[in-house]
């Protein structure tokens, strides 16, 4: 095999870890989008928090058992269930308040509940990265010159279930059906019983839930962080979910496999990986040009 | 105004009193009084804009009221938010039908059954059927997005919808709009039907005509006051009022 398919073949096995967690982390983002109709760009510094909340679980965890699956399921639980509490209580301050006040207004609250967030974590905490601790251990395996970890496959494994298991509750539980009622029509779903300010709620637990299962996987591939780092995870999930069709599982779920080809092909074609970046949302203004409302978004006549 | 007639006596199962509703500082509904009595029929009549959609909506929860009552076997509704409303027994069948489009038939009538339904199963499959016996072309179109059905068959979603949540009063608006005449007919008889079953509706129409034919009692709306009650026999021999309010 020469080098370069080799090369190929290595980067699409990155492109898959990569995708997932994008995917993933979109899926979070699109979420409050599809019931809320609300661009959550607090969702970053979310992500960002829930990683140290995983750390200090993580931490405390290791402190008392050294079966590393334990550890993590632990943390996860503790992670999300915090984060979740914490974007409750974001939704309730920050924008429930603003709901029928021009969607400017909520876009520009999230950005600032999203720097308050850095600055609480900067303050508290310092500006010092740390490093979370090994959920995973690291065998590798070579397949045909193409080297896997395991933790890849944990990733991705844990990736796609938790998109497989959102999706499904989502299209068949009663809270799902409920909540794709209340994305369509609030009011003719108050009609049916279904508390509208509930079921935003119940979105802003799932978009936190996927935000600590992304960041424990992302976590497990990039194991340094910062106060800082959520910025750019806000980008990455807020530009796959609009290249999917933002308010859409399956189209945040493609725009991260997209995003993460754009992200991981473009440097092994491209002098220097600065240009990546530009590649990705030259990407983006290049779909939403055909396809203004994303790849398998749908257009959505807005209600008064 | 004219005389009562022999309405039933007792608390009503809806009573709306002296109820002013204004959008922006603009009178919608300026003082509103009428009763509904239980498994009654009765009908708010009147043009375009006098106020019926807002009536509804009022009763429903889905916007405030400035002042005035609203009574529910004696008991105040009134400021209860709509999702609230419905747990009381009471479910607003909206203008427009506003079926959820991108949800199949068979998942708007689930969802329909959010409060009870995983409580009580049975009472769910129940419900469904007795929907899907009144209205067969939902079952032919049950796996369908609510959005590929013509008007007929949304107007029917939407009532089967209001069935399936359980409650006792149905409030209609305009069941009618936008409706060829034979449909229109077909979904009056159902509404007759769903009266006989003890259910007690209030119907807002611009379809005066056939609302009346089937009507125990009206009232008309004229810019947000009742300009006229009645049972529907006195009101059609009243020409003055049926030439100036119903067309």
């Amino acid at each position: 095999m020469g080098t370069y398919s080799q090369q190929f073949l290595q980067q699409t096995v990155n492109l898959v870890q990569l995708g997932s967690i994008y995917g993933l982390l979109a899926v979070g983002f699109s979420m409050v989008y599809g019931i809320a109709r609300l661009v959550n760009f607090a969702y970053g510094p979310i992500f960002m928090v829930s990683t140290y909340l995983l750390f200090f679980f993580g931490t405390l965890m290791s402190a008392m058992t050294e079966t590393a699956w334990i550890v993590l399921v632990f943390a996860l639980i503790g992670a999300s269930a915090l984060t979740a509490l914490l974007a409750i209580i974001i939704e309730k301050i920050a924008y429930k308040p603003l709901r029928g006040a021009p969607k400017v207004s909520v876009v520009v609250s999230s950005v600032g509940v999203g720097m308050a967030l850095e600055y609480l974590v900067l303050s508290f905490i310092g500006p010092n990265p740390h490093r979370m601790p090994t959920f995973v251990g690291n065998s590798r395996y070579t397949v045909g010159g193409v080297n896997f970890s395991l933790a890849t496959i944990i990733i991705v494994a844990v990736a796609v279930a938790a998109m497989v298991v959102l999706n499904l509750y989502i299209k068949k539980s009663r809270t799902g059906i409920a909540l794709r009622a209340v994305a369509e029509d609030g009011l003719a779903a108050s009609f049916m019983g279904i508390s509208a300010n509930w079921m935003i709620s119940v979105a802003f637990i799932l978009s936190a839930i996927m935000a600590t299962i992304g960041a424990s996987l992302y976590g497990v591939a990039y194991p340094t962080f910062n106060p800082y780092f959520g910025e750019q995870i806000n980008w990455w999930s807020f530009t796959a979910a609009v290249l999917g069709g933002i308010g859409s599982v399956k189209g945040a779920i493609l725009g991260g496999y997209l995003l993460a080809a754009v992200n991981v092909y473009s440097p092994m074609l491209l002098p220097t990986s600065s240009w990546r970046d530009v590649v990705a949302f030259g990407v983006l203004i290049f779909v939403l040009m055909i396809k203004p409302a994303g790849l398998i978004g749908k257009k959505r006549i807005e209600k008064v | 105004m004219e005389s009562v007639g022999n309405r039933k006596p007792g608390t009503p199962a809806l009573h709306v009193e002296d109820l002013r509703v204004s959008y922006r500082k603009i009178a919608a509904l300026k003082s509103i009084t009428f009763e509904v009595h239980k498994s009654e029929i009765v009908s708010l009549l009147g043009a375009n804009g006098a106020g019926k959609t807002t009536m509804l909506n009022a009763i429903s929860g889905a916007i405030p009221v400035e002042s005035g009552e609203i009574r529910h076997d004696g008991a105040s509704i009134k400021g209860v938010p709509p999702h609230r409303i419905v747990q009381k027994g009471i479910v607003h069948v909206p203008e427009g039908r506003r079926i959820f489009a991108d949800l199949s038939v068979a998942e708007n009538l689930r969802v329909a059954a959010y409060l009870y339904e995983s409580k009580r199963k049975t009472l769910f499959k129940e419900r469904l059927e007795f929907v899907l016996s009144l209205f067969p072309r939902l079952k032919e179109r049950y796996a369908q997005a609510g959005g590929t059905l013509s008007g007929g068959e949304q107007q029917m979603l939407a009532i089967g919808r209001a069935l399936i949540t359980g409650g006792d009063i149905l409030l209609l608006d305009e069941p009618s709009m936008g409706l060829a005449p034979m449909l229109v007919q077909e979904i009056f008889d159902t509404i007759v039907k769903i009266s006989q079953t003890g259910k007690t509706i209030l119907l807002v129409e611009q379809n005066a005509t056939m609302a009346m034919e089937i009507s125990n009692y009206c009232y008309v709306l004229e810019t947000g006051l009742i300009s006229f009650e009645g049972e529907p026999e006195v009101l059609r021999q009243d020409n003055d009022i049926a030439s100036a309010y119903l067309g």
